[in-house]
């Protein structure tokens, strides 16, 4: 498999790694196998929803991201900070303290991620009131849920929202801003994105929707908290605000933040990886009606869940709420950004699932797939390495396993070996049988 | 070309576990790169069939065939069966108690959804016997 197509910024330690089954039996796609030791990511199907990661016991899963040397790299170094990042810090008041500390951190400018949410949540009250798209429309701001959609819900993809998250967006809008203020080309001009979670991390080097990402690059809240901590001060009164978002942009960072900037009841809006999963299956079997939109995040809690946090979600979540009271509704509308807001490049399904590509050749693997699980003990222990007996059967079609490594069958043949033993052991050929005084042997 | 041939049990007193069948029906037609489309006609004819077992017959089983050509679903049920199956397939006729329709079930739709979503679909039904519906959605 090429890996330019899949690079991910989820990956192992391996030092660290030592060959548990934790991260095989949580991976809501199954891509992950414990071989000669030690995990490893089938590259096609992960998702990089950042599970493994959490579930790790031994830290040996961790993302990849930029640090914030990056900075160097650019004449001029934009911040996009997420939402989330505002839900970090205790007793904070005002989100303009943060956005000073990134200045004072090196950034030349900030432009916030929520300031791009407000734009995309009035740009999609307007897409729903299309009368040509299919309902309920499905949010493609979460990019680990895009991307499970795009291997495994590909009767659900033309329901995504077709429209770019608002990181990108910011990245595109704030580039062509500095672009204009500071005569220097595009590629001098860095977007630095500080990021709850890893699949932003790959959304920008790995983009679906778009050929090529805005984001320069990506670092990670729990490395630019501590950093930014020694630049916050309450004293404000010296330049002017830099603000520029209300409550509708800052709730991005919570599950249902989205949806409700829609201002319409008819939604859902599910959170953590395999509450998602579930509302996808249901989705695709219209289990539910008269539904708008729907709102997804593979984390726990929305984006403040991510794995690059450092707050537990469910304060941060509080911490935002307070944080919101005093904020205006939205500061942000209908500017056109057709050119920064859809996508340019349509969403396609990757049959990365399929057997085979041949039909009858899937047909006849699935048949003994069927039969390799059926002599499986159905335990699903993970000690062969593949995370169910259905994968491990599934593993040995695809000729990446053999049926032997399942320990049962292992100590079953072990029985068979020490009966068939104890069987030759009480065995005395023809020649060696008969009477007590003919035992002796000539030799 | 051997067929593919999967067998479920419907439990008629659970409601959280109809779509089982679906779910796993879905995977297997994924692993074996049927289209998209095909994909989910048989999971919303599927899904509708196991939420009907569950209404009207207290569960039942399901078997499905999937050969080169087709998918083929039977749904057998010993329920109480229907009466007039005419009518049974018209949009919004309904027989479901009241206890299900506050459930959010039971609008009438189920039978319809599924001919809709099927290429050939057969019932054969008997009053206090059962009822058997038969379905085939080519790929």
């Amino acid at each position: 498999m090429n890996t330019n197509t899949f690079f991910h910024s989820v990956t192992l330690d391996k030092d660290k790694c030592k060959g548990c089954i934790n991260c095989i039996k949580r991976c809501p796609t199954e891509a992950i196998r414990v071989r000669n030791k030690k995990a490893m990511i089938i590259p096609e199907r992960c998702i990089d929803c950042g599970e493994c990661i959490r579930v790790c016991p031994h830290h040996a899963k961790k993302a990849i991201y930029d640090s914030l040397d990056v900075l160097d790299q650019f004449e001029y170094t934009i911040a996009l900070p997420a939402p989330s990042l505002y839900a970090q810090f205790n007793h904070l008041e005002d989100v303009e303290i943060v956005l000073r500390a990134l200045l004072e951190l090196g950034f030349d400018s900030v432009y916030e991620v929520a300031k791009a949410a407000e734009l995309v949540s009035d740009a999609t009250r307007h897409y729903m009131a299309r009368p040509d798209i299919l309902k309920p429309v499905i949010s493609s701001a979460c990019p680990a849920v895009t991307r499970l959609i795009r291997v495994r819900f590909p009767s659900l993809i033309d329901h995504v929202l077709p429209f770019n998250a608002p990181v990108e967006v910011a990245a595109r809008l704030s580039k062509k801003e500095a672009a204009k203020r500071t005569g220097l080309p595009m590629e001098k001009i860095g977007a630095i994105f500080i990021s709850p979670c890893p699949a932003k991390v790959t959304a920008s080097k790995m983009p679906l929707g778009t050929g090529k990402s805005a984001v320069s690059a990506v670092v990670a809240i729990s490395e630019v908290y501590p950093k930014l901590l020694k630049h916050m001060h309450a004293d404000l009164t010296s330049e002017a605000p830099t603000a520029q978002s209300g409550k509708i942009g800052v709730s991005w960072a919570s599950s249902s933040g989205e949806a409700s900037a829609l201002l319409n009841d008819n939604y859902l809006a599910a959170d953590g990886i395999e509450n998602v999963i579930r509302v996808l299956e249901d989705l695709e079997d219209e289990k539910f009606e008269n539904l708008d939109f729907i709102e997804l995040n593979a984390c726990n809690a929305g984006c403040i869940g991510g794995v690059m946090t450092v707050e537990n979600p469910y304060i941060a979540r509080t911490k935002l709420k307070r944080l919101r009271k005093y904020l205006p509704v939205s500061l942000n509308h209908a500017e056109q950004i057709d050119a920064e807001l859809n996508w340019d490049a349509p969403l396609e399904y990757t049959p990365v699932l399929k057997l085979d590509e041949d039909f009858s050749v899937a047909m006849e693997k699935m048949t003994e797939m069927e039969q390799i699980e059926q002599s499986l003990p159905g335990l699903d222990c993970g000690s062969c390495g593949s995370p169910t007996c259905r994968a491990l059967a599934e593993d040995v079609v695809r000729g990446l396993a053999s049926p032997d490594e399942c320990i049962f069958k292992f100590r079953e043949n072990i029985t068979a070996l020490v009966d068939g033993i104890h069987k030759l052991d009480g065995y005395i050929p023809h020649s060696l049988r008969g009477e007590k005084e003919d035992e002796h042997d000539p030799d | 070309m051997s067929a593919i041939k999967l067998h479920y049990d419907v439990d008629g007193t659970d409601f959280t576990r109809a779509g089982e069948a679906s779910a796993s029906v879905k995977k297997t037609l994924r692993q074996l790169g049927v289209r998209p489309d095909v994909i989910r006609k048989v999971a919303i004819a599927l899904y509708e069939g196991e939420i009907n077992m569950v209404i009207h017959a207290d569960g039942g089983f399901i078997d499905v065939d999937i050969d080169s050509e087709k998918v083929s679903l039977a749904l057998c049920d010993h329920g109480k069966g229907i009466e007039n199956i005419e009518l049974a397939m018209q949009e919004g006729y309904s027989t479901a108690p009241d206890e299900v329709r506050s459930l959010g079930f039971g609008a009438g739709m189920g039978l319809s959804n599924m001919k809709k979503n099927s290429d050939e679909m057969r019932i054969e039904s008997t009053v206090g016997v059962g009822t058997n519906v038969y379905m085939t959605i080519r790929l």
